[in-house]
Parts: structure tokens; sequence; C-alpha cells
């Protein structure tokens, strides 16, 4: 299965020089990663070629990485009933780079799309219909991105003197508690409150 | 009459509060006298930002959310996130433990089904059938509340197992259940499927090729419907699916009528499956532990907890910091009843999901609508929202 799919990986790579940046397999999953110029020909390529055949769209979603340059990877994963196989493809892009749409290639990608555009702010070029789907009307901000707290920024209340829903900032009665249970030695890398000066010194 | 006269389409809103858009879908359709001209789908109603909350929850915490996504068949969607996670731990799930989640999983297909089937047949303008599932249901809901203690809602899965076991009298109850289950669905069959005005309601509405459905993303009964024998039970099978003896039925024609009939034939599958595991829960090889014995994942028993310190320190770390898991991506996916309902992990080493994305088969189905329904007329667009087996819990999120 694990060869099967390196094999695979390797022959799209082949099949299209210059467009896989890498090929990796783990937890029996393929993993593509192309550049964002060749994305819609490598996409054509999975659906059309014979030994891929990847007709089904199933998925695409958006992941934020705030502290990359191109801070955000586009995921699509690809099932091929043919050859009983799946695929993700990812493709790396900034807020400004609008990545190209696939809606011409899979009728399926149009609200996925809308939905990274909503939610992350993912641009896409060449989307028929590139509105907000999942948030409400005139919502402001994408909230998966991680700048964005979990809390939100507004709240929707009913004023009984204007008779209907406003939206007020939010206000917490008590604030959201993370709790970092991560141990010092294994967890992430940052300074403790008051240690400042030992790492520096 | 005057030659020139001005002539518009007419839009309605369609929803959000019409019982007939199963939740709060809302349809700007542009109608041509009563044909149906443009669909735009408003959704995002009942949007709750499930992946952002599950990014600040360990995925312990997690688990619940999946119980609100498709709410017609809770533990079907709990099953998919376990089986992602223990992908990423690479942690198995002992015998007894497979063998109830494929119960249940067949359970939350029977409620999933019966609401379908019956809801249609309400929305199409017949209102027994609808009263009669309900009434199943609630038997079925009784076998959920018997296991976990909740109704719906049932929090019931566990990375590498089930909350708990279930007692002998619940496996022998489930199987006193099928008999007369199959006699209510024949007795549906001959109210329903028969009837005339179901027929002239549903046959021939919303056609579905089956390259329309590859590429449209469709799953489960939609692409069945189109007579692609596609069922992950079968193409990929996980936990002890490859054991059941179970057939695929597929439509001929993919309109509305072929998609109810093979949610109706799916269901009498699904009484088989039930049936096997009911009898291989009750043999020897079926006993044993529900859950992994590893409690690094898993929860030690509460009697173990007074004697053994480990089992103290296991239970605490498992209720406050969680298990951490290692870095990387998986997704993983199951046949529920509304399709493939898949869920996208990234992990980046942590106690807690960096990012995790839920793919709901009913976004891919309720995006078509558009297409699928012009030139139909209004009176079809509840037949069409009630076969593509539409729940605003998982298309919203």
């Amino acid at each position: 299965m694990e060869s099967d799919l390196k094999s695979l990986g390797d022959a799209v790579a082949a099949a299209l020089p210059g467009a896989v940046a890498n090929a990796t397999v783990a937890y029996g999953e393929l993993t593509l990663e192309v550049p964002v110029e060749r994305w819609v020909e490598t996409m054509t390529h999975l659906r059309d070629a014979p030994d891929c055949l990847f007709i089904n769209f199933t998925d695409l979603c958006g992941v934020d990485y705030p502290q990359r340059e191109k801070r955000f990877d586009v995921v699509v994963h690809l099932l091929s009933p043919r050859h009983n196989r799946r695929i993700r493809v990812k493709t790396q892009t900034d807020e400004a780079t609008p990545v190209p749409s696939l809606t011409g290639v899979w009728k399926g990608a149009g609200w996925y799309e809308r939905e990274a555009y909503d939610l992350l702010g993912i641009v896409f070029s060449g989307h028929p219909d590139l509105r907000r789907i999942l948030t409400d009307y005139g919502f402001d901000g994408h909230p998966l991105r991680k700048d964005f707290p979990m809390t939100g920024y507004v709240e929707l209340w009913y004023d009984d003197e204007q008779k209907r829903c406003v939206y007020k900032p939010v206000a917490l009665s008590q604030e959201f508690r993370t709790f970092d249970f991560l141990s010092p030695w294994e967890g992430p890398d940052y300074v403790l409150p008051g240690d400042e000066k030992a790492t520096k010194g | 009459m005057t030659e020139h006269q001005n002539l518009r389409n007419f839009t309605i809103n369609f929803g959000p509060q019409h019982p007939a858009t199963h939740g709060v879908l809302r349809l700007v359709i542009e109608l041509d006298g009563e044909v149906v001209e443009r669909v735009d789908p408003h959704i995002g109603l009942l949007h709750r930002g499930t992946e952002k909350l599950m990014e600040a929850r360990t995925y312990l915490q997690n688990i619940p959310y999946f119980d609100r996504l498709d709410y017609w068949a809770p533990m079907n969607q709990e099953h998919a996130f376990c089986l992602a996670t223990e992908k990423l731990l690479g942690i198995e799930v002992p015998r007894r433990g497979q063998l109830i989640r494929v119960l249940y999983c067949e359970i939350g297909r029977l409620l999933s089904h019966l609401l379908a089937v019956c809801a249609l047949t309400a929305d199409v303008g017949a209102l027994t059938p609808q009263l009669w599932g309900y009434e199943e249901r609630e038997k079925l809901m009784a076998f959920y509340e018997r296991a976990c203690g909740a109704r719906v809602h049932a929090n019931y899965f566990r990375f590498g197992g089930v909350a708990r076991d279930i007692p002998d009298q619940l496996v022998e109850d489930i199987g006193k259940f099928c008999d007369p289950f199959l006699k209510v669905l024949d007795d549906l069959d001959t109210l329903v499927l028969g009837n005339r005005i179901f027929k002239q309601r549903n046959v021939d509405i919303a056609v579905v090729t089956a390259e329309d459905a590859w590429a449209r993303g469709f799953s489960g009964v939609m692409v069945r419907g189109s007579g692609i024998p596609w069922d992950l039970r079968k193409a990929q099978p996980y936990e002890c699916y490859e054991e059941m003896e179970f057939d695929v039925p597929v439509g001929k024609n993919g309109d509305c009528y072929d998609r109810c009939i093979i949610r109706q034939e799916e269901m009498r599958q699904s009484v088989r499956i039930i049936r096997q595991c009911v009898d291989k829960l009750m043999v020897e090889g079926g006993r044993g532990p529900v859950q992994t014995p590893n409690h690094k994942f898993t929860q030690p028993k509460r009697g173990d907890m007074k004697r053994s310190m480990e089992s103290l320190i296991h239970h605490f770390k498992l209720f406050t910091e969680g298990f951490k898991t290692p870095p990387g991506e998986v997704y993983a996916a199951v046949e529920a009843p509304k399709g493939e309902f898949g869920v996208y992990l990234v992990s980046d080493g942590g106690d807690k999901p960096y990012r995790a994305h839920i793919r709901a088969p009913g976004f891919n189905h309720l995006q078509a609508i558009d297409d699928l329904s012009r030139k139909h007329m209004l009176a079809d667009m509840t037949a069409i929202i009630s076969t593509f087996d539409i729940v605003f819990g998982d298309v919203d999120r």
C-alpha cells in the first residue's frame, strides 16, 4: 500500500516535471506539494491521467500558519473510485496571492473555495461567485485565522428599544480560560514570566 | 392585453423558517411562473464555528461537538473523529469495541434513513408515515439512551473503543427489535413507495448522472442512486465491516424516487448487520474489553483508581491536559448515512488539534441544488431538498 502510493507520487512528479515540489507518504496517505502556478495543471492531470483518475472531489480547506511568509496552506483531498485511492494535494499562498480556482476542474469545488475565502481570507481567481458563505451577512474578518480570537469581537443581542437584533462588542463575564498543560521540557519554546533575564544572560 | 408587457421573473424567499427545508436553509428562488429558474441557497444560519472551537479544546473535549453536526445520526460522526485520531495515535480498538461501534453506527443509519424517508413523504403530502417513523426512532433512541445515557447527543465513542460496555440484556433487546422493525418497513413500502401520487412527485425529479455525481463530490446514497456501487464500508472497510455480510443497493435512474428506494433497502441491510453484530456480541469471541488497555489514551477503571496510583495519575493527566498526538496530518472518512463524512486533522504535536476540517456530505449535495432544480416546478423543491438528505448541523458546522 505504502509503496503503491509512493510510486504514484513518483509517477505524477515524472509526468509533470517541476510541478511536484514534494511527495510524502505518512500515516498511509500520500501528500503532494504543488506550487501555486502549476495548481490547475496538476489537478487536471490528477483527474484525467489513467493512473490517477481522481474524479471525485472530496474536500478543500485552508490551514493557517501565521509565522510563515506564505501563511496559508490550501489542502485538497481527492478520491479515485477506479483505483480506490485517496490523495492529498497542498499549495502555499499568502493573503494577497490568489489561488487559481478549481471550479473548472470539478464542479464541487465552488462552495469549498467560498468557505476557505470566508473563514480564512484565501482569494481564488477565476471563481464565478466568490462570496462569503458560512458567516453572517456583513460579517467582518476571517474567523479561522489564528490571530482571530475564539470568542470573536461582536455578539448579537436583541435590542428592546430598536425592536431588532443588534451587534455589540463581546463582553464576557469571565475570560475564556486556556491552561497551558504542556510540560516546560516538552511543550512550546517560550520564556517563563520572570525568567527573561536568566535567558538573556 | 398590451403587447409590450414588462415581464420579469418573480423572486421568492424559501425559508429559513420553513419546515420542508429540514432546518435553517434560506433559498432565494427565481421563478418564471411556477418553474424554477435559479436557486441561490444561503447557508450558515446554524454556523457555530465547530472547527474554531475544536482548535481550543483537547481531543477528548471535542467528541461532543460531533454529535451536534448531523444530529440525525450522532454516533456516526463521532466515529469519523475517533478513527482520525486513532490513525494519528496508532492505536487499535479491541474486537468487542469494534462490534459495539458497528452496531451503533447501523442504528444511527436507521435513525437517519427513517427520518429521511418519512420526512420525504411528509414533504410531498403524506403525513401518516412520518408518525410511524418517529415511533421506531423513539425505540432506537431508547437503545442510545441505554448505552450512553442520552437519547441524541451520545458522546459515547472514545479513542480506542467506546466509553463503557453494554449489558447483554440491551444486546438481546436490540436483537428483538429487528423482526418487528422489518414489518414496519414492509408496511411503509406498501403504504408509500407504490403510491401513485408519491411516484408522481418523485420519479424523474432532479436526475443526477454518474459523472456529474463524482465531479460534484457526491457520496453515499447520492452516488448509489446514479447506479454506482460505491460504499466505503465495502470499498475501504474500517472496523469489522469486512466480516459483515450485506449488500449495497444501487439505483438506475438517479432520481428522487431511486434515492428513496435505496434508503429503504439500506435500512434492511442495516438490520442484517445489526443481527450479525448481536450474534457476534453474544458468543465468546465477542466478549472482552471495549477499550484499548493503553491508559495513556483511555480512561482507567474507576475501581483501579482507588487502588493504583498509576491509574489515578493517568486519569488526572487525561482529563486535564489530555494526550499529545504526534505531529502530522490525517484524513479519515466513514460511510455516514448521508454519505462520506470525513475529518481532516492537522496536529502540531500538542494536545489540541492545530486545525480540524470537517467534510460534511450535505455540503456537497446542497451545492448542486441550483443546477439540479432548474426547470423543475416550485413544488418539487421540497422533494429535492428532502432526498438530498440535508441536515444543517453538518452543512453549516
